[in-house]
């Protein structure tokens, strides 16, 4: 795999209209998850993370592109790889971080890990550990959001963002999906984050026709259109008219947003199957840098020091979301190894002898 | 003689099993150049090459699909599926049609698959990578389930399994992976599936257990009193359960605990007790125990060990079944 050369000239393109303040707002976004993503790992070797964890450094600009491309309202589901999802939707670096600590005041109360961000106030509904298995669920968001404006008249016209790694895309449960979207004409977009491998497998190895895959969503009669998912502004001048477009006409879209992962796959992965050199040369067009690029040197609306400024404060906030949920409790065992199961207790399901609720999710 | 553990001791019984029948084939997500996710098939693409140890895409229901239609056209596929979460969307090809081609072909074409699976918690690792789904396959006629949890009981059980003319489905115990080593024989040998094993003989109270839960076991066999005698029996194969071997000891102790990682509703203690009650109505001193997880999801890592029985609770169900 080799990274894609932006071919979008200056002047044509839809987000010169944005203002500097939108522009600097995403750049904050991404170095955030950057920075996040860092003290995760460093946490995660430190042994204060357990389980599988899933870096998303080098892929910030898929999620803040697109999530920046919708509204608060529209529904946002994901794989595992979700904490950036997680933070561009707006969840605190705070909850973020102590879910994977497996600390009650994590967003999943610390009961799910790393791979279960749920932030229903931000209409972010998973995180979820079976590959492609959210897909069909962005079909359902999607027809509820539907049903709810056309039959019940009770919501706005939305549309939902459904994320899947291109190794997703090898899952009947995809496939079931995106007839369903089609058929129904349901407002959701199939955005597969494509970095290139699944697991240690490339592309080139685990799907047919690898170089196209915007043939499969047209294949059900969808719009698919190809995004190099390196460059938030590009992604933003794609995206958005085919987000805007799913909403108001209230049907499917289906992307292939080429992007890249520097990270192994999971912190345990000896990456036997890439070169450093293949790394190296994605990194040479950091989505970040050349965000930090265009706006210190095209736009000259932020300095060195406004951007080191930047870089101290998000550390301050990411290290405070460590240390907060260093600080933070365990869940306690009586009340919430029970809890959660079911809406009104059940014999067994505790080691207790009476049933305890567990504490209120800490995001509602 | 070699010292294995039970990861090393499962890739020996693949090359051995590989090396000596040429339809043996094994397919699975990153098994090849990788290894698998826990490094289980390591070297043997590089072994025996891509064409037999075939690196598939991520699709579950594929690749058991694939595995039932490799063994109708008289291949022995040995599948690999990365963790126990992950047959949910492999279900239907395995219990639907490689658990039920035998019957449903009245015995013309049969399904010598071997579905490696790694189960159970322990591991730090959240639901969907920490269950214990045998109880749900055992329900299923026509699939044989073997849970071996020693490096030697692994080889030989898995040559078995590959050998055998019916499905089996091998759960691996990922918690016991690389949590020891022991003498394993370089020579072939195989162990019947089927037959529990005596892991420690007993006259007072009889503990029926398999899996990494065998580990709980001893440890809560240590910190019994002297004069308490107990027998520990591994199951080893769950599915055909060996009712003998469990009956000729509750006769024997009177008393008996069954331990599982997996919910207690609906679990294996639930079928193993009823056994018992047939067989040994007249012996029982005390009701069957059971020792298990609770009925709820697997939580991830900071409560995981207070789900899984360990050998505080299995000592306490003991001494309680020893009081009744
Ligand atoms: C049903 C299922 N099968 C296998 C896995 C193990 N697994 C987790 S991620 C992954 C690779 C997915 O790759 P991709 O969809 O490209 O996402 P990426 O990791 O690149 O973000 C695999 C095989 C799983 N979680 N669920
Ligand atoms: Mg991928």
């Amino acid at each position: 795999m080799t990274p894609a050369t932006t071919k979008t000239t200056k002047n044509d393109r839809r987000s010169d209209d944005l203002s500097n303040e939108t522009l600097i707002g995403w750049l904050r976004d991404m170095q955030l998850i950057r920075e996040f993503e860092s003290r995760t790992m460093q946490a995660y070797q430190q042994a204060k993370i357990g389980g599988f964890c899933h870096i998303y450094s080098g892929q910030e600009a898929c999620a803040v592109g697109t999530i920046n491309s919708v509204e608060k309202s529209d529904p946002v589901v994901t794989a595992y790889r979700d904490h950036g999802h997680a933070l561009a939707r707006g969840m605190s670096a705070e909850a973020c971080m102590a879910e994977m600590f497996g600390k009650i005041t994590g967003c999943a109360k610390g009961k799910g890990g790393s791979m279960h961000m749920f932030d229903r106030p931000n209409n972010l509904y998973g995180g979820h550990g079976i590959v492609g298995a959210q897909t069909p669920l962005g079909a359902g968001l999607a027809f509820g959001a539907r049903y709810e404006w056309e039959v019940l008249g009770t919501g706005t016209k939305k549309v939902c963002l459904c994320y899947l790694g291109d190794g997703a895309i090898d899952q009947g449960a995809f496939h079931e999906a995106l007839n369903l979207a089609a058929l129904y004409s349901l407002p959701v977009i199939y955005i597969i984050e494509n970095n290139g491998y699944s697991m240690g497998t490339a592309i080139h190895r685990h799907t047919a026709n690898a170089d196209n895959l915007i043939a499969r969503g047209k294949s059900y009669g969808i719009e698919s259109i190809e995004i190099d998912g390196f460059d938030v502004r590009n992604v933003y001048d794609a995206f958005k008219p085919l987000a805007d477009d799913c909403r108001d006409m209230q049907r499917p879209g289906f992307v292939d947003l080429k992007t890249y992962r520097y990270q192994g796959h999971s912190m345990s992965d000896p990456q036997k199957y890439r070169t450093k050199d293949e790394v190296a040369d994605w990194k040479s067009r950091d989505p970040i840098a050349s965000l930090l690029h265009h706006l210190m040197n095209e736009r000259e609306c932020i300095s060195e020091d406004a951007w080191s400024t930047m870089e101290d404060e998000i550390k301050t906030v990411v290290r405070e979301a460590v240390e907060a949920a260093e600080a933070a409790p365990i869940p306690d065992v009586d009340t919430e190894l029970a809890s959660d199961v079911y809406a009104l207790p059940m014999d067994n399901l505790s080691p207790s002898e009476d049933y305890k609720h567990g504490l209120k999710n800490p995001l509602m | 003689m070699a010292n294995l553990t039970l990861v090393q001791a499962i890739n020996l019984a693949l090359v051995q099993e590989m090396e000596a029948d040429e339809s043996v084939v094994l397919l699975g997500e990153d098994v090849g150049l990788n290894g698998g996710v826990f490094r289980v098939t390591e070297g043997l693409a590089q072994r025996f090459g891509d064409h037999r140890v075939q690196n598939t895409p991520l699709d579950e229901s594929g690749i058991l699909g694939a595995a039932v239609g490799l063994a109708i056209a008289g291949m022995k596929p040995v599948p690999e599926i990365q963790f126990e979460g992950f047959l949910g969307p492999a279900y239907d090809q395995i219990v639907n049609h490689a658990a039920r081609f035998r019957n449903r072909t009245r015995g013309a074409i049969t399904i010598p698959m071997t579905l490696r699976v790694p189960v159970g918690g322990g591991i730090h690792a959240p639901e969907l990578h920490s269950d214990s789904p045998e109880a749900i396959y055992t329900h299923s006629p026509g699939l044989k389930i073997v849970m071996p949890c020693t490096p030697y009981d692994a080889k030989g059980l898995l040559i078995s399994a590959i050998r055998d003319p019916d499905p089996v489905i091998f759960f691996e115990p990922k918690r016991v992976y690389r949590a020891y080593r022991e003498e394993v024989p370089e020579d072939e040998y195989t162990i019947p599936i089927g037959q529990a094993k005596v892991v420690s003989e007993g006259d007072d109270l009889t503990v029926v257990t398999w899996g990494a839960s065998v580990f709980q076991c001893l440890e809560a066999l240590d910190g019994l009193p002297e004069d308490v005698s107990v027998e520990l029996i591994d199951l080893r194969t769950i599915d055909p359960i060996d009712t003998d071997t469990i009956a000729a000891s509750v006769e024997k102790t009177g008393r008996c605990v069954v331990v599982h990682e997996a919910p207690m509703t609906a679990g294996l203690g639930a079928e193993i007790s009823a056994r018992v009650q047939e067989r040994c109505f007249l012996h029982l001193q005390a009701p069957v125990q059971r020792v298990t997880g609770f009925d709820t999801i697997m939580p991830y890592y900071k409560l995981e060990l207070e789900y899984m029985p360990d050998a505080n609770r299995i000592g306490k169900g003991i001494r309680e079944c020893l009081a009744y």
